[in-house]
């Protein structure tokens, strides 16, 4: 009884949502282990739509409105969190939780609302045909994998025969995401892969350094999230193995993982697909019109970190999927589904980068019906810790299409069986 | 006054045994029953069950079920979310298994195996007690936890190590999966809690929650008085796990629709389950459902309060949760063992008598 009338007062303080505007959804969490990793990406997520707010008005004229959900990266409240705000007309979902995505999966494609996942999620669903709402660009997991070892291959004068290689991951579905390909690319190239799992949340892995100092693999693949990071940075540290011999994956190579630890981590490399740095013209009007007049949702000490800017970023994403769809239907107050067509349209070229502000911050993209993970162009970056920043020290690695075209067209459709969705197909044109 | 009382007499045992024996707190309970049958699922949202209803239900099966255990038999237990987890993989292998059988008897199934895990479990219970026994099933939580994550064979080999639940439909309706209605969901669900609640009321009453109870006062003096411990304890170790399992599986299939071992029933839902239990209030039925209502609802009104009401950040929100639940915790450990059950108790005594307090 009591339950029912606290859900009949909860329907209503939940049943206004915003008239006229554009309704963005951030799912935050800036509480508990992981809040590391999601606080600087959910600030400069929220901080890139105020400035358009200040600067333009909004999109097409149309403001936006931006709510916030805490879920602690917690999958149930997570998915709670989407129940509560999609009855709202909320626009696109980025959760920056693969746990998150794949409970979302199903639900996107029922309600048919965007789910962007940014470098994270199911890579298999960068099959658009079968997923027609979850869009993975710019770059997905394998992609990042693939280029790791092709980095390390070059580092060993071009063969990883016999090499230990060691693939420590965050025990969840993102860190068993490349399995598949590193074991493939393992018999491809005749490295051994020695598996590392950490468990949920990471902070104990007393248990997993003396092991690794016993195993002394050849180079450390780090697939970590949220404390993990730091904590795994530190025990290699602690146990003498060298931080230069490690390799994180685009999530495990946050500024705040790094700084604290000085000069042990010098040599630190780690796969981006993005540039690095906060030199681009967008911090400019962000300063102007946000920071200048204390609109910053957090309290500036991330501004131009990785994932700082990969907030900014998968903002930028949004707004300029949102204007495509305002453009393609005539109106501004869009829809959720008309935004799918405007995410199925994106095309981000150099020129299109600079004059957003961006210059340079990824390789060329374009998505169409059939590829919703984008170019897949990998580099790898190196903590320089004189200079505390990281630096970028190869080209773009292109994806390994011949590999990982197959593993996709294969994993998509699993899921899809597992889950009972029906490929959409695209229109063939 | 407000409990009228006057020629309510009892002229049967059976009356006077029955479970409500105050004719108020009867239809008042005959009202909610109706009320949560025949009138919630007709104003029911997405959000409502999501967030707050289905939540509900499914902790306060798993709290009945630690109650059965901790409260009624006074075993402590830290691994309700290791047998969550044993309920959850035996519905995805059951469900995966044998795509025909009814989602029904596969919940069901997936408490009876959850049973015979927890009595395994329970074992070192004639030996070990008090702390000593709640270490040993926190080592059960982290040994089923990463029994899931290290045999491929309960998660049928997916890639990702998750597990997913497909559709599954009674008379029709879709009961899993993205397309199951909400008040589907719903009346699942508390088709299960009531079972489940009547059960328990009738077990501890009867001759088996007698001796959980006698076991629990002074084991040896039960032990002298002819309660066999071994049955006892493992009897309860089995229906608390039952029910436990029976939570796990409805917490993956209907609630979650995919879950993650370690994220979705690692050590904190343990500790969420024993929390509700000990706020509710230790060996009272009325305490399972209030400590559920009370853990699941505190996160969704300070949300509304301090976010919707005042415009405060989230996180801010998010951490005087955590303020909130810890304090009252010690709270309610130091001023009302008994958890709000008692409170309940002793507001109802004294309503009972009022306005005359002699």
């Amino acid at each position: 009884m009591r339950a029912t009338i606290a859900a009949i007062a909860v329907c209503a303080a939940t049943a206004t949502p915003a008239m006229a505007d554009l309704t963005m959804v951030s799912l935050t969490y800036r509480t508990g282990p992981y809040a590391a990793g999601g606080i600087p990406f959910s600030d400069g997520y929220a901080d890139y739509f105020t400035m358009l707010n200040e600067r333009d008005g909004g999109i097409g004229g149309v403001p936006i409105e931006l709510l916030e959900c805490e879920f602690g990266y917690a999958t149930d409240r997570g998915v709670a969190c989407y129940e509560e705000t999609v009855t709202q007309g909320a626009l696109v979902y980025q959760p920056l939780s693969t746990g998150v995505t794949v409970e979302l999966i199903r639900r996107v494609q029922e309600d048919e609302v965007v789910l962007h996942t940014m470098g994270y999620g199911l890579t298999a669903a960068s099959d658009g045909a079968t997923y027609p709402y979850v869009f993975n660009f710019p770059a997905h997991y394998w992609d990042g994998a693939v280029a790791q070892i092709a980095y390390l291959k070059e580092l060993y004068g071009g063969s990883l025969e016999g090499k230990r290689i060691m693939h420590m991951h965050h025990n969840s579905g993102y860190g068993r995401e490349p399995i598949p390909t590193l074991e493939a690319l393992a018999e491809i190239e005749g490295f051994e892969l020695i598996m590392m799992p950490v468990d949920h949340p990471g902070e104990d892995q007393s248990a997993i350094w003396p092991v690794v100092a016993e195993e002394s693999p050849d180079h450390i693949l780090l697939w970590g999230w949220g404390v993990m990071n730091r904590v795994a940075l530190e025990g290699a540290v602690e146990v003498g193995y060298p931080v230069d011999q490690m390799m994180g994956i685009w999530w495990s190579a946050a500024e705040s993982d790094l700084k604290p630890l000085g000069d042990a981590v010098e040599g630190y490399r780690s796969v981006t697909f993005h540039a690095v740095g906060d030199n681009f013209a967008i911090f400019n009007d962000l300063n102007n019109l946000v920071y200048q007049r204390d609109l910053a949702r957090g309290r500036m000490n991330n501004i131009g970190e990785a994932l700082y800017n990969r907030g900014v970023a998968a903002a930028i994403y949004a707004a300029e999927a949102i204007r495509i769809a305002q453009e393609i239907h005539g109106v501004g107050d869009v829809t959720p589904p008309m935004v799918r067509d405007g995410y199925e349209q994106l095309t981000l070229d150099d020129a299109a980068f600079e004059a957003l502000g961006m210059e340079g911050f990824t390789p060329p993209m374009q998505i169409t019906c059939e590829d919703h993970g984008g170019g897949g162009m990998v580099a790898v970056a190196e903590w320089n810790s004189q200079q505390r920043r990281w630096v970028q020290i190869t080209d773009y690695y292109p994806p390994d299409d011949a590999l990982i075209e197959p593993q996709i067209r294969e994993a998509s459709a699993a899921f899809a069986l597992a889950n009972e969705i029906t490929a959409t197909g695209c229109p063939s044109n | 006054m407000l409990y009228r009382e006057a020629g309510d007499y009892k002229t049967s045992y059976t009356d006077d045994a029955q479970t409500f024996p105050i004719k108020l707190d009867r239809w008042w309970y005959y009202a909610v029953v109706f009320v949560a049958f025949c009138i919630v699922p007709f104003v029911l949202t997405d959000y409502t069950v999501n967030a707050i209803m289905l939540p509900f239900l499914i902790f306060a099966i798993a709290a009945l079920g630690l109650n059965i255990l901790t409260g009624y038999c006074g075993q402590v237990s830290l691994g309700t979310g290791g047998f969550m987890a044993v309920g959850a993989y035996a519905t995805y292998k059951l469900m995966t298994a044998f795509p025909d059988l009814n989602i029904f008897f596969i919940v069901i199934l997936s408490g009876l195996i959850t049973a015979i895990v927890g009595v395994l479990f329970g074992l070192p219970s004639l030996r070990i007690k008090g702390f000593y026994l709640a270490v040993a099933t926190l080592a059960a939580q982290f040994f089923l936890v990463w029994l899931f994550n290290k045999v491929p064979w309960f998660y049928n080999n997916s890639a990702s190590g998750q597990i997913s639940a497909p559709e599954r439909t009674i008379f029709g309706q879709a009961v899993t999966g993205p397309n199951a209605e909400p008040w589907v969901a719903y009346l699942f669900c508390l088709i299960f809690v009531f079972t489940l609640a009547w059960l328990t009321r009738n077990l501890t009453r009867g001759r088996i929650g007698r001796s959980w109870m006698a076991i629990r006062d002074m084991d040896i003096a039960a032990e002298i008085i002819g309660v066999n411990p071994l049955r006892t304890k493992l009897s309860a170790f089995a229906v608390s796990s039952f029910f436990i399992g029976i939570s796990g599986s409805l917490f993956f299939a209907v609630y979650l629709g995919a879950a993650e071992v370690g994220e979705a029933f690692g050590i904190q839902k343990s500790f969420l389950v024993l929390f509700m239990v000990i706020i509710g209030g230790l060996g009272s039925i009325f305490g399972a459902f209030a400590g559920a209502a009370f853990m699941v609802l505190l996160p969704v009104f300070l949300k509304i309060f301090f976010v919707d009401t005042l415009g405060w950040p989230t996180d801010i929100a998010a951490h005087i949760n955590f303020l909130i639940a810890g304090g009252l915790i010690v709270f309610f450990l130091i001023v009302e063992p008994h958890g709000l059950a008692a409170l309940w108790r002793t507001v109802k005594e004294k309503l009972r008598l009022w306005p005359f307090p002699h």
